[in-house]
């Protein structure tokens, strides 16, 4: 499996990734915080970030998402130049983020929060029956099959759970790029489980995945392609296969790699 | 849906708090099943409406028991609870915004003091004389404004609710006195003198409707209300949405007949000491409405819909592109527009208005009203009804102890009322204590 897709990504690129970052450069005040990184996250992979505290792992994330300006460089969605400007613009382009936090309402139920700001309405009034009907589809399309009842409040819901409904809530929209902060972290070990499952669903129906994750287990068991910054710039990005669990430390601590054979630092 | 053999149980998720938190009519398929979900979510702490329901029976009880000539249970003093719950069930409706919303609003008793008495004043006939319906719009617009401007406040400048309320209450304090001060009245305007406009702002409050026409009106709401509850619930159960019980639907449906029933039936009881007195006042068909509309408002659409995101989590709102400040603007405006017919009702109960409302007092009887129907101070729960619930609460211990000769003093008063509403915080903040122990998610 984890061969195949070795294959794929390494075969001579005939379309442009999903979104392709270049020379992003960005600063707050004198801190550079981004330097010339160049991404790309293709359709149908996992790419997992890594990067120790202040890598500019979520200052690319943001700036990926429409929160932050980038100061400089280029990004390109399905191949043309695009600035997104706000979280509005990111989710018309089809780039949804699901926040380490969840941003979920514990007092509404998990159809409530799916639709939450995009309700369906009918003669004015909301239309219960068709959000339910179409957030019910979603979650049996992602196998999302623990929950009792899509009525519940999302209180009443495991930290799994809870994580699943944020992913069913962002792939809802046809989007075609899910970006999941530390979606593993505070989940036990059958809920981690769930959540590495469901990535790897989004990946099988063709959604590029960015993950951000310092859990080396859970990147190296989901991930397709691995990048990792270094003090704000791009140490490396390649695919999963040529990583092991001590050049990723090193690349993460050091920015390099003693070793020979390890993968490119300037990626395809 | 059907659990995938890979599916692995969810281990970690805590079964007990789980139930407890789950609303039974979402999981039970059974009038049984809802019953013992029903009373897991009680002991879990959740408990609903029953708390609220028990202390009515109590109420009813103890004030037949030891009112002079059990006076309580009485057709005439029913009705006057009744017109008395009448002003706390729809403050306690307005309240219920701000506390949906996470906030609260300590200026509705006068806020709505001032919409009542510019209303009276301007039906004055030997001042302005307007027509009745353009003034109150006048009295509930000065409202509004005062709502929105309160609101802005808090939202734009991110000031607490508490203060700028607090602020607003003295403030509108000030200007309904002034308001009562204008005109030939020496502070006392009132509906009792001739005129058809000072009449009808009177019989909103005093007004009946003819008995029979009470049981045909009344027949008309139970069987609509249960034609929809009933068509909406079993198209919900054909489609395969999460629906209540056919049994349960009907246990509904019965129990507002019922309610119907009894209400037209005491109100319907010739209540007059010489004469004839009797049919249902125009202020219950007011409440209802008042309820019909804020319950549609508050489950039904975009914008009630919001006011609980952002009780709930209001950066999750504003993540999901709902314009927050916005939304709480507007809550509190409509806060103010509902206290504003709240005490209209007043002055028409009052019969006129003077400096003698207790503006600040009904501030604490409508959170008191809200927080004991079920509305909770921390934001994000609650509904209409829970106001309605409430103030048929606060009227009845206020009415009682007014029939007791040794409690019926202000000071008892204020210090049960004040019980009841710590009673009510007690339940409310221990209740989500109990349910966010058990739950090992909750932030």
């Amino acid at each position: 499996m984890q061969s195949d897709m070795a294959a794929v990504a390494n075969a001579p690129a005939t379309t442009e990734p999903l979104l392709k970052i270049r020379e992003l450069d960005k600063h707050f005040g004198p801190v550079q915080a981004l330097y010339h990184v160049d991404l790309d996250l293709p359709s149908g992979k996992v790419t997992a970030l890594c990067g120790d505290n202040g890598a500019g792992k979520s200052v690319l994330t943001k700036c990926i998402a429409g929160i932050y300006q980038p100061d400089h460089g280029q990004v390109f969605w399905e191949g043309h130049p695009v600035h997104v400007r706000s979280a509005r613009d990111a989710s018309r382009l089809g780039i949804e983020t699901v926040y380490q936090d969840l941003a979920l309402a514990d007092n509404l139920d998990i159809v409530q929060n799916m639709f939450l700001g995009r309700e369906r309405v009918r003669l004015g009034l909301l239309d219960e029956d068709s959000m339910e009907r179409a957030a019910a589809e979603t979650l049996a399309s992602l196998r999302v099959t623990t929950v009792r009842s899509i009525r519940q409040p999302v209180a009443s819901l495991s930290g799994g759970q809870r994580q699943s409904v944020a992913v069913a809530k962002a792939v809802m929209w046809n989007s075609k790029l899910v970006i999941m902060d530390e979606p593993t972290a505070a989940l036990g070990v059958v809920q981690t489980r769930q959540v590495l499952d469901l990535i790897k669903r989004l990946r099988d129906r063709g959604l590029a995945v960015m993950v951000i994750s310092h859990n080396l287990t859970d990147i190296f068991e989901v991930a397709d392609r691995i990048a990792v910054l270094y003090l704000g710039r791009l140490a490396v990005q390649d695919d999963a296969s040529k990583f092991d669990l001590q050049t990723i430390v090193e690349y993460m601590t050091t920015g390099g790699t003693s070793r020979t054979g390890g993968p490119n630092t300037k990626a395809s | 849906m059907t659990v995938q053999p890979e599916e692995l149980p969810d281990l970690t998720a805590a079964p007990e708090a789980a139930r407890a938190e789950l609303p039974p009519e979402v999981v039970a398929q059974s009038l049984g099943e809802y019953v013992r979900a029903y009373s897991s979510r009680i002991r879990g702490g959740e408990s609903g409406v029953l708390p609220v329901i028990a202390a009515m029976v109590a109420i009813v009880l103890v004030f037949t028991a030891i009112s002079p000539n059990h006076v309580f249970i009485s057709a005439g003093n029913l009705v006057n609870l009744f017109q008395q719950a009448a002003v706390f069930m729809i403050l306690a409706m307005a309240e219920g915004f701000a506390l949906v919303l996470g906030e609260i609003d300590l200026s509705v008793g006068f806020v709505g003091a001032i919409g009542a008495a510019i209303t009276v004043q301007l039906v004055q006939p030997s001042t302005t004389n307007w027509h009745w319906i353009p003034a109150i719009i006048a009295g509930l617009l000065a409202c509004t404004v005062f709502g929105l401007i309160q609101g802005t406040l808090i939202t734009r400048l991110r000031l607490p609710s508490f203060i700028v309320t607090l602020a607003g209450y003295l403030i509108a304090n000030g200007i309904f006195l002034d308001v009562l001060l204008l005109g030939p009245f020496s502070g006392y305007p009132n509906l009792l003198g001739q005129g058809n406009n000072l009449a009808v702002i009177y019989h909103l409050m005093w007004g009946t409707i003819d008995p029979t026409v009470s049981w045909i009106a009344a027949a008309v709401v139970v069987v609509a209300l249960g034609l929809l509850i009933w068509l909406s619930d079993s198209r919900r159960r054909k489609s395969g949405l999460v629906a209540p019980p056919a049994s349960l639907s009907l246990i509904k449906i019965g129990m507002i007949a019922v309610v119907a029933a009894v209400v037209v039936t005491i109100c319907d009881i010739n209540r007059a000491n010489i004469g004839t007195l009797a049919g249902v006042p125009w202020v219950i068909p007011i409440v209802v409405s008042v309820l019909g509309a804020w319950t549609i408002l508050f489950q039904r659409t975009k914008f009630g819909r919001y006011m609980y995101a952002i009780g709930g989590n209001a950066e999750a709102a504003r993540r999901a592109g709902i314009n927050v400040s916005l939304i709480r603007t507007l809550g509190f405006g409509l806060c103010s527009f509902t206290a504003g017919v709240a005490m209209l009702l007043y002055a028409s109960l009052l019969g006129g208005m003077s400096n003698n409302v207790g503006g600040g007092q009904y501030v604490l009887y409508a959170v008191a009203a809200a927080v004991i129907g079920g509305t909770s101070l921390f934001g994000g729960r609650g509904k209409p009804i829970h106001g309605v619930l409430g103030g048929l609460v606060i009227a009845g211990i206020y009415n009682g102890l007014y029939l007791l000769p040794q409690l019926s003093s202000v000071e008892w008063q204020y210090i049960i009322t004040g019980l009841v509403l710590l009673a009510a915080v007690i339940i409310d903040a221990v209740s989500r204590r109990g349910a966010s122990s058990g739950s090992v998610t909750r932030a």
